[in-house]
């Protein structure tokens, strides 16, 4: 038995460069420039998860993503990394869209792609962050979700048991496949890229739907799709304080225990 | 038209090199240069990341991927530590006498094993009296009962302790006209590496001296055929050698430039930083400029040798002016740092210690005006 997994993936602006993003202070929106596209960085803990289970089980992993025609770099990077086909939803009428938009579309990708046995995905974007895609994308396939999984416990068969983070713990879920799983971090590191994985991926298909491929009706994608909008956004100004300590070495000790305990470091 | 875009693949390629020398070779820049030693450790790490590969064909057990890539690959280390690069270069250059030289014989036994960093190679050429004049070599060759026995030293060899395979310049003891490779192998009898340098540079890259005592050598050894050696030298030397030292120039200048933003845009004067000021701003566009015309020297004839042709001339103008750009970048990145450029916690020393290197490396600037100016005169 293959199994087939789809590890959902967002490009987003380079965090290197992030501090090059300027919020538009008339459209309060994010122009991105020419700020480069790279793999959200909790979507590649996903993809590891999957290349995991590709040691181990005969698997299908196919990269699902969408966002503008340069988003096909970060699809070819994780074929390069060892995925084995990719999927990149492009289309200018999916610009704008919220989690939920997002989740509809990737959810509609995913049906249209056949059977699949598990859905991975980063537990949240860098550049959105709202942790909502994975759980939305099980709401609309009928699926079971888990998420901030930290650790794949049992992974034969389809009764699967998971640790996921849960309130400064973890709780340790059985879950029956097909479902989706929300990674964390603490999961797995991922590999580095691979000169051999670059050429191999020569070889890999990228496939581009667009709307009318995946025939969603214009009002559920993009925009007009999404029942949220951002209203408002604002820079934080995060500043580090800096207190010189004064007194004989006991009291600068003393007053440095304190401001640790106060802190909870200590 | 020409295109000057990498494709996507050469892209990636140079985001995981850069990932590589970021995450692999960076940690041991600091003990290389604390111990002028590390070179077991980055070489693992060399072949682990399939570096030795780049230009390797497939057929015997490399990527094939050219020497674009290779300077991609170059830069991108030299950018992290150029003594890790150095050595990386000349390993490259090591592989190139077997790739376009080799017999099936040699290609099908050495090949495999230096893609995957089984075993290393270097070309020694320069001897005590100089490189660049490889007809003034006296390491000297005689044939005897279908074997040749060399004679002689050579020096400032990168990689000259720690290479498997090293291709050996000779002339023949009889005819001061004849000219012929070897590759000799470590443990060959007569044959050691001796001296190690201690240059003001490149700290932890293996450069040194090797000594050949009445060493035997089997006539299947010979690479390129006897009395040919001068053209595996000069065409290895001239296209992977200079070659290499363009990609390593590259890299260190735009570590020259990335160190010099930083500290002038962090370091404060007059109430603002002093990338504000007019004259750091003059250096900063000076090492771009050197920089941006650098890259389109050097890829441009790298592109040109992997569709086929002799590139040395085109890599002699590129070392040239690149190893230039590289001494002034670094002179003026330590300028830009000001007091904090003296001090060894800050990396631009290093930078200006490794561009004094770079300069001599597969021949001075001198002895690049020269083959450039007998190429415009011919």
């Amino acid at each position: 038995m293959i199994l087939n997994i789809i590890v959902c993936v967002k490009a987003v602006p380079d965090p290197r460069v992030a501090d090059k993003l300027k919020i538009d202070p008339v459209t309060k929106s994010l122009p991105r420039l020419d700020i480069p596209l790279v793999i959200n960085s909790l979507d590649s803990h996903a993809l590891e998860a999957a290349l995991q289970l590709k040691k181990k089980y005969e698997t299908q992993i196919t990269i699902l993503c969408m966002g503008p025609p340069l988003a096909g770099n970060v699809v070819r990077e994780c074929l390069a990394l060892g995925a084995d086909k990719g999927i990149l939803l492009t289309d200018r009428a999916f610009a704008g869209a919220d989690a939920f938009a997002t989740a509809y579309t990737l959810a509609k990708a995913i049906e249209k792609n056949g059977p699949v046995d598990v859905v991975f995905c980063g537990m949240a974007s860098s550049d959105g962050a709202t942790e909502w895609v994975g759980p939305e994308i099980a709401t609309f396939l009928g699926l079971p979700v888990v998420t901030m999984v930290r650790e794949i416990v049992e992974d034969q068969g389809l009764d699967w048991i998971v640790n996921a983070d849960f309130q400064g713990g973890y709780r340790k879920v059985k879950l029956k496949l097909p479902a989706v799983l929300t990674v964390t971090r603490k999961i797995n590191q991922p590999k580095a890229l691979s000169f051999s994985g670059i050429i191999k991926a020569r070889s890999k298909e990228i496939t581009e739907w667009n709307r009318e491929k995946l025939d969603i009706p214009a009002d559920r994608v993009g925009l007009k799709g999404s029942p949220t909008h951002v209203t408002d956004m604002t820079d934080l100004d995060s500043r580090r304080e800096v207190e010189i300590l004064e007194g004989s070495l006991q009291e600068k000790v003393e007053r440095l225990v304190q401001i640790l305990c106060d802190a909870g470091a200590v | 038209m020409i295109d000057f875009t990498f494709t996507e693949e050469q892209e990636l390629f140079r985001k995981a090199a850069r990932e590589f020398a970021e995450t692999k070779i960076a940690p041991q820049v600091q003990n290389m240069e604390k111990t002028n030693r590390g070179w077991d450790e980055v070489v693992k790490e060399l072949a682990e990341a399939e570096m030795f590969a780049v230009t390797i064909p497939v057929e015997y057990g490399g990527l094939g991927m050219g020497y674009v890539a290779r300077m991609i690959a170059t830069e991108e280390i030299a950018r992290i530590s150029v003594a890790t690069a150095m050595m990386y270069q000349v390993f490259g250059l090591g592989f190139e006498p077997f790739i376009k030289f080799g017999t099936e014989e040699q290609k099908k036994k050495y090949l495999p094993k230096f893609a995957t960093g089984e075993q290393l190679a270097t070309v020694a050429v320069t001897e005590p009296s100089g490189g660049s004049d490889p007809k003034g070599c006296s390491t000297r060759y005689k044939k005897m009962n279908g074997s040749y026995i060399l004679n002689g030293r050579k020096c400032f060899i990168t990689n000259s302790h720690i290479a498997d395979a090293q291709v050996i310049l000779a002339v023949d003891e009889e005819n001061p006209e004849a000219f012929t490779t070897f590759i000799v192998e470590k443990g060959m009898e007569g044959f050691k590496p001796t001296h190690e340098e201690h240059k003001v540079g490149m700290r932890g890259c293996n450069t040194g001296e090797i000594e050949m005592k009445n060493v035997s050598v089997p006539a299947e050894n010979v690479i390129g055929g006897e009395g040919k050696g001068l053209k595996v030298a000069m065409a290895c030397i001239g296209d992977v050698g200079r070659g290499g030292m363009v990609g390593i120039a590259m890299g260190l200048q735009q570590a020259c430039l990335e160190a010099a933003v930083k500290f002038s845009n962090e370091r404060i004067l007059y109430n603002k930083p002093i990338s504000n000021l007019q004259t750091i701003q003059n250096k900063i566009a000076e090492m771009k400029i050197d920089l941006e015309a650098g890259r389109l020297l050097g890829y441009r004839a790298a592109a040109m040798q992997d569709k086929g042709g002799r590139t040395s001339n085109e890599f002699a103008v590129a070392k040239y002016f690149t190893t230039e750009a590289v001494q002034k970048a670094a002179k003026m990145a330590v300028d830009i740092h000001g007091g904090y450029g003296c001090m060894e916690e800050f990396p631009v020393t290093r930078y200006l210690r490794d561009s004094f290197v770079v300069g001599p490396s597969a021949g001075t600037s001198d002895i690049m005006k020269v083959i450039i100016a007998r190429w415009a005169l011919s």
